[in-house]
């Protein structure tokens, strides 16, 4: 059940160093979706979400979460709105350990406490390794436990980067699974590069082309729309 | 993946077995295998951990949260000193208003306390007036702390002069002595060691059992990320290097009754710590207090070794660089330390 838009981005460019990296940006997320940012290596899409969260601030446009402009606040204040962000390579905290990489993420004392039986429910093997350094995990466990982390605060977006990237089918499956599940409760704004695995999860996308968001819709749309497809993404 | 890591972690710890039953061998040598020359080497060894970990903790710290090598750490550790030290011994010059307080123990104390807050107040005004507006730019920040090195060391040629200061005003501690197979040692370097474990212990608490502890190492990996998740990694990076200076400064306060208070005390100290963290594997937190005991053992036992006429006493002040070449030749990341 999707609702009013909960993210917009409108006209957003984005520098790092001398790179014009984004170009024009401009979509916007509704409440309840999970949303997809589509294109080929390069494009711009992990800067999007980095752009978002304030760690490569926009040059010129503007980028609004419910109702609030972010364009211009410390990166560390983004979250506390409600944003949670699991990163490319998913940035585990390798010396601490499971627990403690759950439990750096409480903006309230408790958070973890309440969200505790939710978080394993979603994820089990997260209560067996519980007591592991996040550096000893494999690649899907360290991408449960990036995703798990977001969740420990009461986030009402989140923004996740490749989630499926370097992970075996089963565990993708398995993760596509968690965040179907966790988006009953929450919105999601996905970059994905593995087509199969958006167009399985989405009901949104963006597609993203030389640092300009090119197209907009429904994913149900794109699925037969294979000259995009093709031109975009290149899938056949 | 884990079997990997453990093995990395037997490798240090046999490393650092190996190394200990190394010194400890050669302390007995120098010794010349008499047991009461060895025992107050080893606690000379003790006791010259203690201070490299007070100055060796916040290089570390900084370094391993912002990658700052912090240059004007020896100067803190020496503004320390001298601080605590005006701050005993009545009538000095700079600093009198202790004066009124008969009790030197009393004196030292609080004088301690006082040099320790003036190193934390340094280095909360270096982190947030001088480095903050310089995070892009690690050679500025670099060259920075090395000029405020210079300055620190001018200010207190100009207040205390160029003269070295031996300590006078005799704490009840120092007097009382303790005999260790045979030899005498001062019961205030043992409460130094004391007081340094303390610490040691205090800052692995710290750092392993709260939630800024927490956000300290996982800043140690990924700042960025720490800051993603809704935490003022800044105001952290300003907590970390208030804490690493005042830990710097209340090393040169315990220090100097039997040290003194000279010129050459900060860098000194502060090439001997710098060898620690690099020997100790950098960014890594138990390297460094490992590191400590090694360079310091090590130091010491040379220091025993080149008192002989045939030796020289160079090789005392070249133990800690030796050490740290001969370990890097061994593990070229450092005892405990892992790629950066």
């Amino acid at each position: 059940m999707t609702g009013a838009d909960l993210l917009t981005l409108q006209g957003v460019h984005t520098f790092i160093g001398q790179f014009h990296i984004l170009e024009g940006v401009e979509f916007s997320v509704p409440t309840g979706s999970i949303t997809v940012l589509l294109g080929r290596n390069g494009a711009g899409k992990t800067t999007t979400l980095r752009t978002i969260m304030g760690m490569t601030p926009p040059t010129e446009g503007v980028v609004t979460y419910n109702g609030q402009t972010l364009n211009g606040k410390p990166p560390h204040t983004i979250p506390r709105l409600g944003i949670g962000y699991v990163p490319e390579h998913r940035a585990v905290f390798r010396e601490l350990t499971v627990a403690e990489n759950l439990k750096i993420s409480e903006r309230k004392t408790g958070d973890f406490d309440r969200q505790a039986d939710s978080i394993f429910t979603l994820f089990p093997d997260l209560k067996r390794l519980y007591t592991l350094r996040g550096g000893s995990l494999s690649g899907g466990q360290q991408q449960m436990l990036a995703i798990a982390r977001a969740l420990v605060p009461d986030n009402k977006l989140l923004l996740i980067d490749e989630p499926s990237e370097g992970l075996a089918p089963v565990i993708i499956e398995q993760m596509m699974a968690a965040i179907r599940e966790l988006s009953q409760h929450k919105t999601v704004l996905l970059v994905e590069q593995n087509f199969r695995v958006a167009s399985r999860l989405a009901d949104r996308y963006v597609i993203i082309d030389d640092g300009r968001s090119v197209q907009t819709g429904l994913m149900a749309d794109l699925k037969d729309d294979e000259a995009t497809i093709k031109r975009y993404l290149g899938v056949a | 993946m884990i079997k990997g890591l453990l093995t990395q972690r037997r490798e240090s710890v046999m490393t650092t077995v190996i190394l200990f039953v190394i010194l400890i061998a050669f302390t007995l040598f120098a010794s010349n295998f008499d047991i009461g020359t060895f025992g107050v080497t080893l606690l000379s060894g003790l006791l010259k951990a203690m201070l490299l970990f007070l100055v060796g903790a916040g290089l570390a710290l900084i370094f391993g949260l912002m990658d700052i090598l912090n240059f004007a750490q020896g100067g803190t550790f020496m503004l320390g000193a001298y601080i605590t030290y005006d701050l005993v011994h009545p009538n000095l010059g700079a600093l009198s208003f202790l004066d009124g307080i008969p009790d030197p123990g009393l004196r030292f104390t609080v004088a301690l306390i006082f040099g320790t807050a003036a190193g934390g107040i340094l280095g909360y005004i270096l982190e947030r007036g001088l480095l903050r507006p310089l995070y892009k730019r690690p050679l500025f920040q670099l060259v920075l702390t090395f000029g405020v090195s210079i300055i620190l060391l001018e200010l207190v040629k100009l207040v205390w002069g160029p003269t070295p200061y031996a300590w006078t005003q005799r704490l009840a501690l120092q007097d009382a002595q303790f005999v260790l197979f045979g030899q005498p040692f001062s019961v205030y370097r043992l409460f130094v060691i004391g007081m340094g474990l303390v610490m040691m212990v205090g800052v692995i608490a710290l750092l392993r059992f709260t939630r800024i502890g927490i956000i300290i190492r996982a800043g140690v990996q990924d700042p960025e990320m720490v800051a993603a998740l809704g935490i003022n990694v800044r105001a952290v990076f300003t907590l970390v290097f208030t804490l690493g200076c005042a830990l710097a400064a209340f090393g040169g306060g315990v220090a100097v009754p039997f040290l003194g208070a000279t010129l050459s005390m900060g860098s000194t100290f502060l090439l001997a710590s710098i060898a620690v963290i690099v020997l100790g594997g950098l960014g890594s937190f138990e390297g460094t207090a490992v590191g400590s005991f090694v360079v310091g053992i090590g130091w010491a036992s040379m220091e025993q070794f080149s008192a002989r006429p045939e030796i020289g006493t160079v090789w005392a002040s070249l133990a800690p660089m030796l050490l740290l070449a001969l370990i890097l030749l061994i593990r070229p990341k450092g005892l405990f330390g892992e790629d950066r």
